[in-house]
């Protein structure tokens, strides 16, 4: 076996090597971890500057690291299925040293963490490395991807535009090549909004299915956790790293880790498709629709199925993210109301001044939504709908107009997410390029605990061609 | 949250003026229309919801599992 000193001349390229193929170089002695750490630091280097998708590079961490791993190669002993991936995490995951910031200028001042969050250390317990903490939306209340401490992530493919939030950094770090796996989070769309607009995969996996501790939260009841990234195939590789209970988190689940690589190119197999029609057919440009009709075809889905209450749904996700969320942040806004984003601030204050009452309305709604929507499940297997009602808007955008009506951006971007993620079905964001303008993307839904399906469906249309994640051109 | 008046924001300022003090949240009183315009939002989200017929009996759930 190859030993890292010979291999000075490799230069492993993270703006288009997969972490499906990063791994197997590393298995194979093709590359080093050191090398593919060096590139990728780099990369960064000349590319963040211009996205700025990190707000923290760890080189001297992810060097150490990878010199661990090209030793223990060395020495032939088992590395681990991510062995010499550089991945890394919205900055609201506990990394050992920092300070948990969430996109605030507040956490800023808090104890650095003991120890990296769960899914840092199974992440890299599956030999990949964390190279940095990634820019976001200030405590994940956020669409947009800007954020008034940091700096805005600015979309990799446009950068006149927004990377969409909150999980902005992960979005655009994924679309600018700058590392093949980022870890976010997602309370209504904040994986599957930005993945929808820097192009690239995203999967919000089932609620409770992949632990949440040692990460700072916002809103307990529709929290996730999940990987972003340009291949299913590396999505699929992260999520089993990741998934297996925990009990640090309260609302993670018991059941076994279900390995999803395995079955992923089994095919459609007679899998029943089926379009969301009614909410999710109107309310966005023609071309998010255009983009689900694309996907729809290429699956042979002609079935179309209402999701029903959806627009009530999203009313109830609405009031339970502004009600909890403010309750999280009540003694921040008393004692340091001052050092918050202005839209964030006046978005908890108001959220703190729900009455009670109208809150637990939603929350006993949510449960019967869940037994609703669940029902269909009966009937299809994967349900498609868009992603975001729209492309990109440009950066500091307010306002846009959908079928017609001028709405206000930040509240209006996860018209199509926050219904599904509501009641925490799990969801693979898929980008769908029509032309070469910025992409759009789709929401392939399944049923809870299914995310064998959503990621069978999409690695059947990457093979096909139909969607795809290259690299933006920085 | 209570019935509109001939405010603006239908008697929004007066009540979030009265929650400030309740919740001990240090208010800037250039910080009301935002706050107004936010809490609208979700007064108008909270009457959907409530729209919505539920029995006595369906409880949310006490722990959610999707």
């Amino acid at each position: 076996m190859s030993g890292p000193d010979t291999m000075p001349d490799f230069r492993p390229d993270p703006a288009t090597m997969t972490a499906e193929a990063l791994a197997a170089a590393f298995r194979d002695g093709t590359t080093t971890a050191s090398a593919n750490v060096a590139a990728t630091l780099a990369r960064i280097a000349r590319v963040d500057g211009a996205v700025n998708a990190f707000t923290d590079v760890l080189a001297e961490r992810a060097g150490a690291r990878a010199a661990a791993l090209d030793a223990a190669r060395v020495r032939g002993e088992p590395c681990g299925p991510l062995a010499g991936v550089p991945f890394a995490v919205k900055n609201l995951f506990d990394i050992a040293g920092l300070p948990t910031r969430a996109g605030s200028k507040i956490n800023r001042d808090r104890a650095q963490a003991a120890r990296d969050g769960a899914l840092v250390r199974r992440m890299e317990a599956a030999g990949a490395i964390l190279v940095g903490g990634l820019n976001m939306g200030e405590y994940a209340y956020d669409f947009t991807g800007e954020n008034v401490h940091d700096g805005p992530t600015r979309n990799p493919h446009d950068l006149g535009h927004m990377s969409g939030g909150s999980s902005g950094g992960s979005g655009g770090a994924i679309g600018a090549g700058l590392v093949p796996i980022a870890l976010g989070s997602d309370t209504n769309g904040s994986i599957r909004v930005p993945s929808a607009f820097c192009g690239c995969f995203g999967l919000k996996p089932t609620y409770g299915r992949l632990t949440r501790a040692g990460s700072f939260p916002f809103v307990g009841s529709l929290d996730h956790l999940g990987p972003m990234a340009r291949s299913v195939t590396d999505l699929a590789l992260s999520y089993d790293a990741m998934q297996g209970p925990d009990p640090d988190d309260p609302v993670a689940t018991t059941r076994v880790a279900e390995a999803v690589v395995p079955g992923l190119a089994e095919g459609l197999g007679g899998l029943r498709v089926a379009v969301a029609g009614g909410y999710f057919a109107r309310g966005g440009d023609a071309e998010a629709f255009v983009a689900v009709a694309k996907v729809a075809q290429a699956l042979g889905a002609t079935r179309s199925v209402e999701i029903p209450e959806a627009a009530r749904a999203r009313a109830a996700a609405y009031l339970i993210t502004a009600a909890e969320g403010a309750a999280l942040h009540l003694d921040r806004l008393r004692t340091r109301v001052h050092d918050f984003d202005p839209a964030v601030r006046d978005r908890l204050i108001a959220g703190a001044m729900i009455p009670a009452p109208l809150v637990e309305r939603a929350q006993r709604f949510r449960r019967w939504y869940r037994s609703a929507v669940l029902d269909l499940f009966r009937e299809v297997d994967v349900i498609l709908a868009p992603a975001a009602p729209c492309r990109a808007p440009r950066s500091g955008q307010a306002t846009f107009v959908l079928d017609g009506v001028t709405l206000p951006v930040r509240a209006n971007v996860g018209v199509f997410t926050q219904p599904i993620s509501f009641i925490g079905l799990p969801v693979v964001a898929v980008p769908v390029r029509l032309d070469d303008g910025l992409p759009l993307g789709v929401q392939v839904v399944a049923a809870p605990w299914r995310e064998d399906l959503a990621l069978r469906v999409a690695y059947q249309l990457e093979r096909d061609g139909i969607v795809r994640a290259p690299v933006a051109n920085l | 949250m209570s019935e509109p008046n001939d405010s603006p924001r239908g008697g929004l300022d007066a009540y979030i003026d009265a929650a400030a003090g309740l919740l001990a949240i240090p208010l800037d009183p250039a910080w009301i229309g935002a706050i107004g315009s936010n809490l609208a939002v979700l007064r108008a989200a909270a009457a959907h919801v409530a729209e919505f017929p539920l029995p006595d009996e369906a409880e949310a759930a006490p722990v959610y599992e999707a």
